[in-house]
């Protein structure tokens, strides 16, 4: 005779079980001894299989190939041929577009479509980070010396957030820091600049950011510009957005 | 992801370059396709699944289709009641694991490497393989009957 939670055993095992399910099918184990060893088997074949499965790694040199035509792909072909007489340009056109214009541009949605961007290209990247480590202590002084200003980051311990590390960047020809966190399997970027008119324009409770397939949120706050953006929940982008707000605070 | 990506690539093609290609064109991809990704999709499952539908359109992708019988899978969900014996599992090491896995047809292999391996959920599964869930559970059942069996076959044979 076979017991009817069997068929339910393999979703045990994956997870995939829920709340009153789950809770029904615990009891069940620990009532019934021939479930609870068939459990235990199928989670032994399940972890035999995830070890026999890591098995391929990629080369090093196809590491940096990949890593290179990332690079080459964020920007179009002229572009790079062209990047220094380019950039003197802009600056040019810069300097002689009206503010107000200015602002309208970065309002289009471009600019936030820039950092949307780089948040992609950079989890595309072999190496997304430059400094890997989730300990605050050792992220922010990484920064020092790179950039024109501090910022500081909170206690992320009893937060479902984790620092997984940080890297400079570069927006509007300005350099900045930019944070990744993980929260579940989503990934969430912090962008960190100096804050100017124009970025303060920007806000993520305008209709632009439903254009993008993220959920972001920004604040100006001690002469800093904070943008944060990820895949991640509404409420987790807002939850992480508290705790660096919190942590300028303190 | 970047390595966890190769491998999967690895395990589809069973072949280095291919690998390589399949993974270089995923990553133009979803640089070029970055306005069609969707909220609410992780972004893992997303670049899997470009992974995936570019293997299906590549030379060994094409060649998969082919040769695959198509079944009535919906009726394998029963074979979950088979019992891995843990005295089977004790005696089979790594090789013998990645030997079976070898000879899963890719469409099952797959399938069990986004969720044993991967640790993917079946929703995710079922969106980057574009099959309904059921079909993922079936699926995922064979290919724990298949490797159990290719298990006792090798077990069996060593101790011979
Ligand atoms: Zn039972």
């Amino acid at each position: 005779m076979t017991c009817d939670w069997v068929p339910k055993l393999d979703l045990y095992v994956d997870g995939e079980l829920f709340d009153g399910e789950l809770t029904e099918m615990e009891a069940h184990l620990r009532a019934c001894p021939t479930c609870a060893a068939d459990a235990l088997s199928r989670l032994q074949l399940k972890r035999m299989t995830q070890a026999a499965g890591r098995r391929f790694s990629p080369r090093p040199e196809f590491r940096l190939k990949i890593a290179q035509s990332i690079n080459a792909a964020k920007r179009p072909p002229w572009a790079r041929r062209w990047a220094p007489a380019l950039a003197a340009a802009a600056a040019l056109v810069l300097v002689l577009v009206p503010s107000a214009v200015w602002l309208q541009h970065l309002r289009s949605g471009q600019a936030l479509g820039e950092l949307a961007d780089l948040h992609v290209s950079t989890l595309a990247s072999a190496n997304p980070v430059d400094v890997v480590s989730s300990d605050r202590h050792t992220v922010k002084p990484w920064f020092q010396g790179k950039l024109p200003f501090t910022f500081n980051l909170p206690e992320m311990q009893t937060s479902p957030f984790k620092l997984i590390g940080g890297r400079l960047t570069y927006f509007q020809q300005s350099p900045g820091a930019q944070l990744l966190f993980e929260v579940g399997k989503h990934q969430i970027s912090v962008f960190i600049f100096q804050n100017r008119a124009e970025l303060s324009g920007l806000n993520s409770g305008s209709s632009l950011s439903r254009k993008l397939a993220f959920n972001t949120e920004t604040w100006a706050e001690g002469g800093l510009w904070y943008f944060v953006l990820g895949d991640a929940s509404p409420s987790d982008v807002h939850d992480l957005s508290e705790l660096l707000r919190s942590a300028d605070r303190s | 992801m970047f390595a966890s990506l190769y491998n999967f690539a690895h395990w589809l093609t069973r072949n280095r370059e291919e690998a390589e290609d399949l993974v270089q064109e995923t990553y133009l991809k979803a640089l070029k396709g970055f306005v069609s990704f969707q909220q609410g999709t992780n972004f893992r499952a997303w670049m899997y699944r470009i992974l995936r539908n570019t293997f299906l359109t590549s030379r060994s992708g094409l060649s998969v289709k082919m040769t695959v019988p198509l079944d009535r899978e919906e009726d394998a969900v029963g074979l979950a009641a088979d019992t891995p014996e843990a005295v089977l599992l004790a005696r089979a090491d790594q090789q013998m694991v990645q030997g079976a896995l070898e000879r899963l047809p890719v469409q099952f292999r797959e399938v069990i490497l986004l969720c044993d391996m991967e640790e993917m959920s079946y929703q995710e599964i079922a969106g980057i393989v574009g099959i309904p869930i059921g079909t993922v559970m079936s699926r995922l059942s064979r290919a724990r009957k298949s490797i159990r069996e290719l298990l006792a076959e090798k077990v069996r044979g060593a101790s011979k």
